[in-house]
Formats: structure tokens, sequence, C-alpha cells
């Protein structure tokens, strides 16, 4: 047998390796050429009985001979396996228009998504967040905003009250001050208890539940509000129309806030100011925002009750009113959750209906921050 | 507080438009509710002459007339009994619409003949009663003419609201007053007739000076008390009161006119003198509003030596009320105390226009005037001769005078006005400014009470639209955080629950006294509820959940999951609390999970621990204890405490009992989570995390089966198993639980995978046969037995 023979005999392998057709037979193939007693590995050992001259003639030739080989096998299989993946993979396709698992997306209700933009606001303004209790105290919820017991304002608070208050002025151990007799029918003794607490300056708001006996298509016996007071030196009522024009821009996300101020009367504040806010009509919209009159109609909403703080509030409170002066707003936060996201109805807010939850409410992470913007869009 | 414009403008000279007084009242704190003009609706009626009328040739009862109404003849079918040739009456062309028969008229055969419109009657039109037949104007009426310009029916009424210290605008007269200080008008001051009188005065005499410090009366005999005059019944319609009488009706209007409340007694009903003393303990009056008082001592009334014929101030007795035969009458003009009234008004639950006005005071200097008013009118309208005047008593006429410094305007208010100018406000008024400033209200404003009040009276004339807004200023450094950490708390368990897939609802605070009894009852009762079901503060969040539930379920929900955080009203005070409430199905069926699943304990246990995790609470540190009470599952229910006394949470299926009452049927699981139970973060809130480096060696999973009694609690064994080798355990779970074939009865098998986490090196085969040894022995104690 020459060389030549034994190469171009084992070149021969070579189109056998390219069209074996399963990885059984590329094994034996390879067993033949390349295993212990392969003709390759054989061609191999031939190279230690050369002469020199010879195994430098043939030692290149049978390396390059292995090298190929070796190769062809590699690539063959890397082929073949590839083909048996795809052919496994082809064998598991599904329907991907199956659906999956709906995903568990809870909503957090108008209310509470409007009181945390309303913290979010004016924590930008330095205010902090005031509560106080639902049940109240007449001096707290009354006498101490001016409302003595025969004032006719009292009667138009259509108050909630409570048997306890009731049997303890039958036993003759009534204490305005300190028997909860009533259920508070604004967030103004938020005021009267911050006050007491805290030393001025003072900046707070005051969201909550607040009650008054009163049901028909826009009254709940339940509602919220958010309080708002302000108690400093030099306060005026030019800086609570600043606030309010702020919050309001803030709250709405719009710079075309126009505000009306009409003079009114609340006992607490001196001077008293309603604050209607401008609207237009979008799409057969009310939207708050632009000038009232100027194309499309609109007209004024009242959204808002303020004044600077009363002289006897403030020292009621055990403030000297010629040292602190300041303002206070009040204002209903289902209201305004209506005004922004579109609602018409009021009385669904507090019947739970999942259906209404989870159009109107809002996803978990959607919480309101200044530099996200602290209203969400629909 | 309606009134006309016409009316307005008796007290008002002035050129400006209906806008710009509408504008005005707005701008100076009289918001106008409303304004409404009843001509309009009649504009397109007229002044009609009937030039002949004929019989209808089909019908007997019907005419056939020929009308003008300024356009030539016209042909009109008409059934009215006075219908006849010349009368002059009102007309409506096809087209029109008639109110009182809400229809729109149109070309019509009536039998036959041809009718060109109607000749209307006054309640056709709703200008009055009549329908006896069709309206009759006076001849000279000018046919043609549009019927609301003449009948003065184009006279807009105007609606505002008045805020409770305003009683001068409680009358016409004050509106004017305050309009005419913002330049849109000059007030015309009322004219105050001179009535002479004759004979001595009534006999009247004040005991309760307190409740009734002035009491003026004059009687007039010899009157006739009919029908008041046309313009007064027109302008007392227009804003919704009903024309009675001639003596009614002057109360009636200058009630409204100058907000001074009158009452006239029939003479010849009462026995003696009048009067103003404290009410008797078990007197009682009908009022003229047909009701009958139980009067309570220490009540202001007026009454003769027989009985009480006025609850003063209030509303007068039916028994010495005028009627149309009354001849003699005693007219009264008092003053009675705000406090009184109002003490005595919601005692009695009785408002009136006059309570209205004498308990937010009305002018204590207008009671001559106001006396001499109602008089003359008397006089004029109905005839009769006035005696002199009686005065009992005196009104409380000392102000109280303030010392005013102007710049308070822009340093409280945020509006500088020129003293000068503010001193013309004050004075137009009515306020009296001396020199030095000393500012002193008016009889008629006694809600006046310092100086931020007068600076309310000059903004609210100079323009509170002209107050600029002022920056507040900034609070120097960085914002600091503003909420609470109960607050955040609360936002952030409001979030997680909203994570997990719970809607959160907003339910009332007050639930039935049946609902809150199985959660240890409402500690606190409204007096006054909405409703039977609105009546107690809950003691739960459950109740308004399980009632939003049951909603749900009757709309067709499969599957509810609401959670509400507020708060709980127990004796001891307001507690901020989380509930949630599970009902339906936990999981859909669907191609891949298979058929739907219920709610069970485990879920609501798991959305407890979830919960808890997300408030901080060291849930890892928590024991499952039973007694979550009376409203849950006895055997599917705990309570998740730290430590053995302070409840975290409750949670598990509620009691079928608990859910019949709430018509809800299949099984409920819910978690009640109480937020101010919750221990504060220990090391005061600083920022610093406890040193941590993830161990370098690999852990170990070793899994144990115990056979174990079966009521033995796997947190028992789990935590027996933990304490084996606290070193080295840093994990131990139930990953199986087992009962059935091949455990005895009584026993179960538990499984549980424990973690070994070793330190510096790996743990040898002795050291791992060790730590089950001592695993092995420490649930041994429990009663557990390694399976074999």
């Amino acid at each position: 047998m020459t060389d030549t023979d034994d190469l171009s005999h084992i070149r021969s392998y070579l189109p056998q390796i390219a069209e074996a057709s399963s990885l059984e037979l590329l094994e034996s193939l390879r067993i033949d050429a390349l295993g212990k007693n392969g003709s390759v590995t054989q061609l191999l050992k031939t190279l230690g009985k050369m002469s020199p001259e010879e195994r430098q003639l043939q030692g290149p030739r049978i390396h390059a001979l292995r090298e190929s080989v070796g190769d062809a096998i590699a690539a063959r299989k890397a082929a073949l396996e590839k083909a048996a993946l795809d052919a496994r993979l082809a064998a598991e396709t599904l329907d991907m228009t199956l659906p999956a698992d709906a995903p568990l997306a809870g909503t957090v209700h108008p209310v509470s998504q409007v009181m945390d933009e309303l913290a979010e606001i004016f924590a930008d303004l330095g205010f902090a967040v005031a509560q106080g209790p639902e049940i109240e105290t007449d001096w707290h919820n009354f006498s101490a905003l001016n409302i003595p017991e025969t004032h006719p304002a009292r009667a138009m608070h259509d108050t909630f009250y409570l048997t306890q208050g009731q049997e303890a002025k039958a036993a003759g151990t009534f204490d305005e001050r300190a028997t909860f007799s009533l259920l508070r029918t604004h967030t103004s003794p938020v005021q009267i208890r911050t006050m007491l607490e805290q030393k001025p300056p003072i900046r707070i708001i005051a969201p909550g539940r607040t009650y008054r006996s009163d049901s028909d298509a826009t009254h709940t016996p339940m509602f919220h509000q958010v309080e708002g007071l302000v108690i400093d030196k030099g306060i005026t009522l030019g800086h609570l129309k600043w606030t309010l024009e702020t919050f309001l821009k803030a709250f709405f996300e719009r710079d075309d806030i126009v505000l009306r101020l009409r003079p009114s009367y609340f006992p607490f504040t001196e001077p008293s100011a309603e604050v209607d806010v401008g609207y237009t009509i979008e799409k057969g919209k009310r939207v708050i925002g632009g000038h009232p009159g100027r194309e499309g109609g609109g007209g004024w909403m009242e959204v808002l009750g303020s004044g600077m703080v009363h002289p006897k509030v403030i020292a009621a409170c055990g403030l000297d009113p010629d040292e602190w002066q300041g303002f206070a707003f009040g204002c209903g936060i289902d209201r305004l959750a209506m005004l922004k996201y579109g609602m018409d109805d009021l009385r669904p807010f507090f019947d739970g209906d999942i259906r209404w939850l989870k159009h109107y409410g809002f996803a978990a992470l959607d919480v309101p921050t200044l530099s996200g913007g602290v209203g969400v869009a629909a | 507080m309606k009134f006309t414009l016409s009316w307005l403008k008796d007290h008002l000279t002035t050129d400006a438009s209906l806008e710009e007084i509408l504008d005005g009242l707005t701008r100076i704190g009289l918001e106008v509710e409303g304004v409404d003009n009843p001509g309009a609706a009649l504009a397109s009626f007229r002044v009609a002459r009937i030039l002949s009328a004929e019989r209808h040739p089909q019908a007997d009862k019907l005419q056939v007339l020929s009308v003008d109404a300024g356009d030539g003849p016209m042909q009109v079918v008409c059934g009215a009994p006075n219908a006849r040739a010349g009368l002059v009456g009102v007309f409506g062309a096809p087209g029109a619409y008639v109110p009182g028969l809400d229809v729109t008229l149109k070309v019509a055969a009536i039998r036959g003949v041809e009718s060109n419109g109607m000749m209307c009657s006054a309640r056709e039109l709703q200008v009055g009663e009549g329908h006896d037949g069709i309206i009759e104007l006076p001849g000279d009426a000018p046919v043609g003419t549009p019927f609301p310009d003449y009948a003065g029916l184009n006279d807009p009424v105007i609606d505002v609201s008045i805020t409770p210290n305003r009683q001068d605008c409680m009358g016409v007269h004050g509106i004017a007053r305050d309009l005419a200080a913002t330049g849109l008008g000059t007030l015309v001051p009322p004219t105050v007739p001179s009535v002479p009188g004759e004979g001595p005065g009534p006999d009247i005499r004040i005991e309760d000076a307190a409740g009734c410090p002035a009491f003026y009366a004059q009687e007039v005999r010899g009157l006739a008390n009919g029908e008041s005059p046309e313009w007064m019944r027109r302008r007392l319609t227009a804003i919704g009161q009903k024309p009675i009488s001639t003596l009614v009706d002057i109360t009636n209007y200058l009630t409204v006119d100058l907000g001074r409340p009158l009452h006239v007694y029939d003479r010849a009903k009462l026995s003696g003198g009048l009067v103003a003393r404290h009410a008797r303990a078990g007197e009682t009056v009908e009022a003229l509003n047909g009701k009958t008082y139980a009067l309570s001592e220490g009540m202001t009334v007026i009454a003769d030596d027989v009985a009480v014929h006025d609850i003063g101030g209030i509303m007068g007795g039916a028994h010495s009320g005028v009627s149309e035969g009354t001849t003699d009458v005693i007219i009264e003009c008092a003053y009675f105390a705000p406090d009184a009234i109002a003490r005595t008004g919601q005692a009695l639950a009785l408002t009136s226009d006059a309570r209205q006005r004498f308990e937010r005071g009305v002018d204590p200097a207008f009671l001559d005037d106001g006396l001499a008013i109602a008089t003359f009118l008397v006089l004029e309208y109905c005839g009769g001769t006035a005696s002199a005047v009686t005065r009992a008593g005196q009104p409380p006429l000392a102000m109280r005078s303030y010392a005013y410094d102007p710049d308070l305007a822009e340093t409280l208010g945020g509006l500088g006005i020129p003293a000068e100018r503010q001193r013309a406000i004050l004075a137009s008024l009515g306020f009296t400014v001396t020199t030095d400033w000393q500012v002193t209200p008016p009889t008629w404003r006694r809600d006046i009470d310092g100086p931020a009040d007068l600076v309310e009276e000059v903004i609210r004339i100079e323009g509170i639209d002209k107050v600029a807004p002022v920056p507040l200023p900034r609070v120097p450094g960085v914002a600091k955080p503003t909420a609470t950490p109960q607050q955040k708390l609360e936002r952030r368990v409001r979030r997680a629950a909203a994570a997990r897939g719970l809607d959160e609802a907003v339910t009332w605070s007050f639930v039935s006294e049946a609902e809150a009894a199985p959660f240890g009852g409402g500690a606190f009762t409204l007096a006054n509820p909405i409703s039977e079901d609105l009546k107690v503060m809950r003691p739960s969040l459950l109740p308004g959940l399980l009632s939003a539930t049951r909603r749900n379920v009757a709309r067709g929900a499969a599957q509810v999951r609401l959670f509400e955080v507020g708060r709980r009203y127990l004796a001891d005070g307001e507690h901020p609390t989380l509930g949630v409430v599970l009902a339906g199905n936990a999981r859909e069926r669907g191609w891949k999970a298979g058929k739907a699943a219920v709610f069970d304990a485990y879920d609501a246990k798991a959305e407890a621990v979830a919960l808890l995790a997300a408030a901080g609470a060291p849930v890892d540190n928590l024991q499952v204890m039973g007694e979550a009470g009376d409203a849950w599952h006895p055997g599917q229910s705990g309570t998740l405490r730290l430590g053995p006394k302070t409840i975290l949470a409750r949670f598990g299926m509620l009691h079928p009992a608990l859910l019949k009452a709430f018509d809800l049927d299949g099984s409920v699981a819910a978690v009640e989570l109480y937020l101010d139970a919750l221990p504060a973060k220990r090391g005061g809130g600083g920022f610093m995390r406890p040193a941590f480096a993830p161990p370098a060696l690999q852990a170990v999973r070793r899994d144990f089966a115990f056979l174990v009694p079966a009521s033995l609690s796997a947190d028992a064994l789990v935590r027996s198993v933990r304490g084996a080798d606290k070193a080295a355990i840093t994990g131990a779970r139930v990953f199986d639980v087992f009962t059935g074939t091949g455990v005895e009865p009584g026993m179960k098998s538990v499984a549980v995978e424990v973690v070994l986490q070793p330190t510096d090196k790996s743990f040898t085969d002795e050291a791992l046969k060790a730590i089950g040894d001592k695993i092995v022995a420490a649930a041994a104690k429990q009663g557990a037995m390694l399976r074999a």
C-alpha cells in the first residue's frame, strides 16, 4: 500500500461524514477513522517508524488529514444536533393566543388617591398633615369656632348627635369640652386641636371623614373634607388667595385656573370668602380651567370656603390674636375627585361596587409625586 | 330671600341693568341663587278686545268670538260664560304655550268652527286662581300690548342667599343699601308717615324683659279686612307667598320689604291687656300653622288674661289671628332677644320668617318707624282709626364702638385702600366714623364684632377680586416630611393591599345595631340617625365590607376582594384599621389551572401576613393563636399576635351565622388588621441597617418526615425543629401534610424542610448527623416520631 493510496482511502471518509444521517452513524465513522484502531490513528502510528526525511514529508500531510476529518465530524455533529433541536422545538409548539393568568390588580379608592395628591401638593408648600377625632365635642366642633349654641349657623350644620351627649346632659355630667357628643360636621375642629397642641407658626392640612344628617342626590351623610390652616405673623388674604390658586393649579395641573372670591360668612373666619373656580365646556363636559364665558360657555363652580381665622378662634386656642393671624379653608375631597376625574354622581363613592372601583380606582403604583405629576392621566 | 327688580327699585334709584345688579349682589357677598322672569313665559299673550260674540251653531255653551289683539279680527271659539262683545281680556294666538293647561295652542276646528287661539283665564296663565271665566281687564287697557308688560309681570324675581350674619339684608331695603354702597345707585330712605293717634294706646306690658326688651303696639278700630291691593298681592305672589288678607299681607310684606316682622291681633278675641312673659309649665298654643305647641317654662310668649296668643317673635296664635270679620286690631312691633328666640325655635322645631329675622337680630332702632309704616298701611287699605302708640320697655340701642386702624385692610385683608375711601365705604353702610377712627356700627349691623369685621366690610365693597395673590413665604431649607409615621403606615398598607389585587372601598362609618353586635356592639349611638341601618358607629370594618360584598354578589360578581382602611370606634377611642373581605372564587376556572377554587382561611392568612409585612411588622416573630371571636369560624380562624397579648390581626373564615345575617352564603374569608397595635420601628427611624455579608458557604437542605398527633399544630412542630440548633438552623418550613393510607388514625404525617447554614467551614457528615439527631429529639418532645 502506498502512502498515496492510504491517504486517498482515508479521504473517502469525508463525503460519508458530510452525509451521515444520524449522530450514531457519525460516531461509528469517527471510531473507524479516529478511534484507537481507526485508520487515521493507524496512519499516525506509522510516523514513528519513518526516517526523519520521510517523516518530514509525510507528517504534515497525515496531520492535516486528521484535522480535516476531525473538523468534518465536528461540523456534521453540530448540524445534526441543531436539526434535532429544531425538530424538538417544532414539536413543542403551543397556542400562544391562549390567555395567561389574569394579573391580580387591585385599586386605590379615588378619595384616598386625592388625599395623597393633596398631601403631596401641600407638602411642597410646607404643610403637614394633621388629624383629629371624628367623634367630637360641642366645644371643638362649634363653640371654639365661634359658633355658640344659639347661633343660626348651628342649625345649618345638620349635626348627628350621639346618645352619649344626651345622657350626659340628663345626668348633669355634660362637659362641653370633654364629652364626645357629636360627629364632626366639618374638619375645622382639627384647626382647634392643632392650635391647642402646637406653637405657631402652623401650616397644616387636615383631610378626613365628616358627617351631616343629609341624604339626597348630591349629599351623603358621610363625606370627606380637607381643612387648611396657616397661623403665622403678617399673613393676609393675599396669601390665602395665592395658596388656593397654587393649590388648584397644582391639583388640576393647569395654569389657566381662574378663581373668583365672593365675600361670604363663616363664624370662624373674618373676612370670609367663598371661592369659585372657572370651568369651560370641553366635549360637552364641564372641565375645570379656562376663562368662563369665553368661547364655548362655561361658568363658575363653588369649590371652597375660606377666610382669615377669626380673632376669637385664635384667642379660644390660647394664642394672642394681636400677635398671630392666618387663614383657613375647607374643601370637599369627594367633590375635588369628581371635578378632576369626571365622576358625576357622589353616591357610588360609598357603595363598594367593584365595577365602579375598577373603573374609577387607581393602580397601587400610581403614587402621586411632585416630580412625576400628582394626577393620573386617563 | 326673594324680591323683584321693581321692588328693589322702590329702595334704590339706579340706572344699572339687571345683569349689573346681579353681578353686584354676588360681588358683595349676597350670592344670587337664581333669577326668574315670570313674564317671559307669557310674552306671546296680548291684551285683546272681543269685537263680537255669536252663538256657536253646534253647541249651546260655546260662542264664536271675533277678537282684535291689535292685528285685526280673528275668529275664536270660546266657552267662557263671561265672554261678551266689548270685553277686554288676554288672548293667546296659535303657537302660544298655556302654562296652566300645559298645551301649545294651534288652529283647530271646534265643533266644526275654526278657532284661531284662545281667550284665557287667570288660572290658565298661572297669574291667579280665577277660572270661572276669562280675565276681564279694564275697558281702556291698550289692545295689542303684550300682557306681561300691561300686567307688570315683566319683573324679574331675584333669589339671593343671605348668610346668617346679615339680618339687615333679609329686607329689600337692606339689600338696596348694600348695592348703593357699591355705587350701583342711590338708596331711597323709607318714607315714615306720621300717623295721628286718637285715644289711649293698647294695654300692654312686659314681664320678661330679657326675652322681650321692647314691646310697642297700636290699636286700629273700625277697619275692614278685605283683599290687599293688587300691587302688594302681585309682589307677594311673585316671591312665592300666598296673599291672604290685607292685614296678613301687610305684615308679610313689611317682613320682606324692611326686614321688620310684626304681628296683628284681632282685638275681639283678646281678654284684657297683652303681656310679654315667660310661658308657664303646661301651657299650649295653637299656632297659625295649625299645629299645637306645648310650651316650656322660660319661653317668651305674648298672652292676655286667659291664654297665650303668640310664641313671641316666632309665630302668632290661631285663636287671635285676624279674619275677614276682624274690625279692631292691635298691631305689635316688638324686639325679641336673639338667643331666646333661637332656643325656643330649636326646642319647638319651629321656623318662620319672623324667627329667622329675630334670631339674627332685627334693627332695634326701627320699632317706632316700623309700627308707623304698618299702621299707615292698615289705615290706607283697611280704613279705621288708630290709637296712640303704647311703648313698653326699651330696645337695646347701645352699639359698641371699635378702634379701627385703616392699615388693617392691607395687613389683614391684603388690599391697601386709602383711609378716606374706607371712611366713605363705612359711612355709606351706615357706620359712624370719628376723626380718630372710632367706628360705631349702625343699629342694624349687630353682627359687627371687631375690627376684622370692618376689614371685611371695606374689602367686600371695594372688591375682594382686587386682592392680589401674595406667595406664601417658603419655609427655608429642604422640605421636611409632613406625614406622621401612622399616616405613612396607612399609605403603605393601602397600596400594598391594592398591589395584592384587593379593591379599596369606602363604606359608612355607621352600621345597624344588629350588624355591630357580633363585633362587640357599637360604643356610640346616633341620637338622630338617618335610618336604623346607619345607627351606631362601627366597632369593626367588616360589617360595611360584608354589606358591600352582598351588593356585589347580588350584581353577579364571581369574585369579591375588597378592603378598607378606616377607623373603628370603640369606647376607648378611634382605631385605624384595615379590613379585608374575600368572597366567591379565589381562582377562576381556567384552561391551565382547572376548576375554580373558593377562598379558604389560608388565603386570609396570606393577606394578613403579607399586609403585616408591608406594615413593617416582624412577621417571623408573630404567634398564631385562636380566639378570633364570635364573628369567626371557630375552627378556621386565628389571631396573629406579637407576644401573647398584642393582637395585630384576626384572620380566617367568617362564622356562617354572621354571613347569614348579611344574606351571604358560601364561605367568606376576612382579615382585620389593627394598624395602631403595630410596634413603632425600632432604632428611632435611623437609616442604618444591621451589618450583613452573604455567607460564603452554601446552605444545606434536609427533609424530615414526622408522624405527629393530629392535634399538634404545625407551628409547634416547626418551632421545636427550629429551636433544635439555633446556630445552624436558619429556616424550617412545612412542605407536606398527609393523613390516610399508611398513617394511623389520630396521627398525621408532617414533612419539614430544614435549612442549615454553615458559617466558617462546611458541615461534616458527623456534624450533619448530630444536627439531625437534635432535630429528631426536639420534635420527639412534641410527640413526633421520625417516619421510617
